[in-house]
């Protein structure tokens, strides 16, 4: 009996550590091999281009490193593995940023923010052409993501509230058929979704979308703050690598936009008709001119209440500074002493100026 | 010579032995909790027994503001009610097809390669089909774990009803039965433990459509909350929510089980007790 509880003992020893090393990973550390998680979406697409088109190594082996990009298959899967210490990088928007790696404590820093919806987001409703029709209808989202915040800012235009619908958390891959069935209504979404249903159905409607609400829901690339903090160069390459594929797209080059539109699951019209409802920042410059903004501390100040409002910021967050943010040029929002969430203009700047 | 597969525990070190693994899972769950929350205590991937607490405290004893409901209550019993009808409707279609195609060879004949190749088709993998016609409401999750569940439970009373030994069936057409009287007198009473038998093995697979059908559109139950908190990670709210559906599977096992030996003494004859 005792040989037993020794031998379990030691196994349960060996296991904690093994268990352990999820976290080390957290810890900082200079390295040469880099991992960052991505999925499928009309402004993230370049990132597989520039990964399958060695532009990406190019750029990494300038700086003497190795990144690899990871596609997860479920979006909130991959920010889930990044909050986890699995990844050193993801891309994700603003709002999850926000509220799951910065509310689970993993210091963020968003290095380039890609793009804006622009449209990509929309509120449906059947055979219904004004937002006030949507009181007291079961609007059909998935819960707790952009498409609930977007919700929230359209009733918002229009003197209503979430009090005034219900909602009904329906999972983004039902959405297409979900709008099929006769008790569905009302629908907030995003692309390519949104488009298939408008594209398939007269008596979809779309009444409030998000270049309504510009420059809120921004797509970015977000890197551990410790990882980068030790790793700059990690940043530089995949700045350098973004800007590349960016002036493709700015020329319009059709090899490479065809290579994304059939990467994303559509072709090169359909994904065409995608880019002109997302806002990308094409150039260093514009970035730049985005990220060092006003707009982008006001934006965050509304997603950190939304958040707040619907308990994502975390337990134990009393108001909606708990989280604290950092922006370029040494603003801040909320708590500056428990900062975990920082838009970082650096890299960009450095683009800008030709520096990398 | 005493021989390793002879020896049986006793009272006490049964007790232990069972209790083991339980202790064992805990405590690697709270050295490897402990070894994250050091190096970062806002960690959310295992958080530490404080935090269930407080996510136990805050979902089940304290009123949502929202609605003024108690949030774990709620899911308990909404998906309760979709699994409860499921398994009902499940068992009595299921009673209602197996014995005709266990009993009848003609009805057998015509649908039993029918049966057999529709609980081939994954129900996950038609879902929009379903949506269609179901409806996204109540009924479709319960539909959902209908048409997972029956096939499972029809092919297994099939099986049972057709190992019931011939000389029984004949001796009870000498006795003069009808093929009515002798389903009534003769199956019925055999495959009724079986059947219950057959909805405890599919229970886990009724809570997987369950879980399933909450996760793709709902607004209350225990697959909607998990899935909904899974968004930002809260495994606070998941481990317990987790606990608590297994506890409740487990419950309804258990109960079952003693149902069927209470109900029908003879079947559990000559079994060895677990």
């Amino acid at each position: 009996m005792k040989s037993i509880f020794k031998s379990t003992s030691k196994l349960l020893v060996a296991a904690t550590l093994v268990m352990g090393f999820g976290a080390s990973s957290l810890m900082a550390e200079v390295k040469d091999k880099f991992q960052v998680s991505w999925t499928i979406y009309v402004g993230w697409m370049p990132w597989d281009y520039a990964q399958q088109k060695g532009i990406i190594d190019k750029w990494a082996k300038k700086y003497g490193i190795e990144i690899e990009m990871v596609q997860v298959n479920d979006y909130i899967e991959s920010i889930n593995q990044y909050t986890a210490g699995k990844f050193d990088g993801c891309l994700m928007t603003n709002m999850d940023a926000l509220t799951i790696p910065a509310a689970g404590g993993v210091d963020s820093t968003a290095v380039i923010m890609g793009d804006y919806s622009n449209g990509n987001d929309g509120i449906l409703l059947k055979n219904k052409k004004n937002l006030t029709d949507i009181k007291g209808q079961t609007v059909n989202l998935v819960e707790l993501s952009v498409s609930h915040y977007l919700l929230a800012r359209a009733l918002e235009t229009v003197g209503m509230s979430e009090k005034d619908v219900k909602v009904l958390n329906t999972s983004d891959a039902d959405m297409v058929a979900a709008w099929g069935t006769k008790d569905v209504t009302a629908m907030t979404t995003w692309n390519p979704q949104l488009s298939e249903i408008m594209a398939g159905n007269k008596d979809a409607n779309l009444v409030f979308d998000s270049s309504k609400t510009p420059g809120e829901i921004i797509d970015m690339l977000v890197i551990n703050t410790e990882t980068l903090k030790d790793n700059p160069k990690l940043a530089k390459a995949l700045t350098g690598a973004w800007f590349e594929v960016m002036a493709l797209m700015k020329k319009g080059d059709e090899a490479a936009l065809t290579f994304m539109a059939q990467a994303s699951g559509t072709d090169l019209a359909g994904y065409k008709s995608q880019l002109d409802s997302t806002m990308m920042f094409y150039t260093p410059s514009d970035l730049l001119a985005f990220t060092t903004s006003a707009e982008i501390p006001a934006t965050m100040k509304k997603v950190s209440e939304f958040s707040f409002e619907h308990g994502i910021l975390g337990e134990g967050a009393p108001d909606a500074e708990f989280i604290g943010m950092a922006f370029p040029g040494g603003k801040t929002f909320g708590d500056p002493k428990n900062i975990k969430l920082r838009f970082d203009d650096t890299f960009v700047k450095m683009a800008a100026e030709g520096k990398l | 010579m005493k021989r390793l597969m002879n020896l049986r525990p006793s009272k006490q070190s049964l007790f232990f032995l069972g209790l083991l693994p339980f202790v064992l899972v805990a405590l690697l769950y709270l050295g490897a909790s402990e070894v994250r929350l050091a190096a970062n205590p806002d960690d959310k991937l295992l958080p530490s027994m404080s935090s269930f607490a407080e996510a136990i405290d805050r979902m089940a004893l304290t009123p949502s503001k929202r609605t003024g409901e108690y949030l774990f209550v709620e899911d308990t019993v909404s998906s309760l009610e979709r699994l409860g009808l499921g398994v009902l409707i499940s068992a009595v279609l299921a009673l209602l097809m197996g014995i005709p195609l266990g009993f009848i060879p003609f009805v057998r004949a015509g649908l039993s390669p029918f049966v057999a190749a529709f609980s081939m088709v994954p129900p996950m993998a038609i879902l929009p089909i379903l949506f269609i016609i179901f409806g996204m409401g109540e009924l479709a999750k319960v539909a959902l774990i209908v048409i997972g569940v029956t096939p499972l439970i029809v092919r297994d009373l099939q099986q049972r009803v057709m190992e019931i030994p011939v000389e029984q069936l004949i001796k009870a057409q000498t006795l003069g039965g009808t093929s009515w009287s002798i389903v009534l007198r003769v199956v019925l009473p055999q495959i009724f433990p079986r059947l219950l038998d057959a909805v405890r093995l599919t229970m886990g697979t009724a809570w997987i459509f369950l879980i399933s059908a909450e996760a793709i559109s709902a607004t209350e139950g225990l697959g909607y909350r998990i899935f909904l908190v899974r968004r930002y990670l809260s495994m606070d709210v998941i481990l317990p929510y987790v606990a608590w559906i297994t506890f409740l599977a487990f419950l309804f096992d258990y109960l079952l089980k003693r149902f069927t030996y209470k109900v029908f003494p003879w079947y559990d004859a000559g079994k060895e007790q677990s």
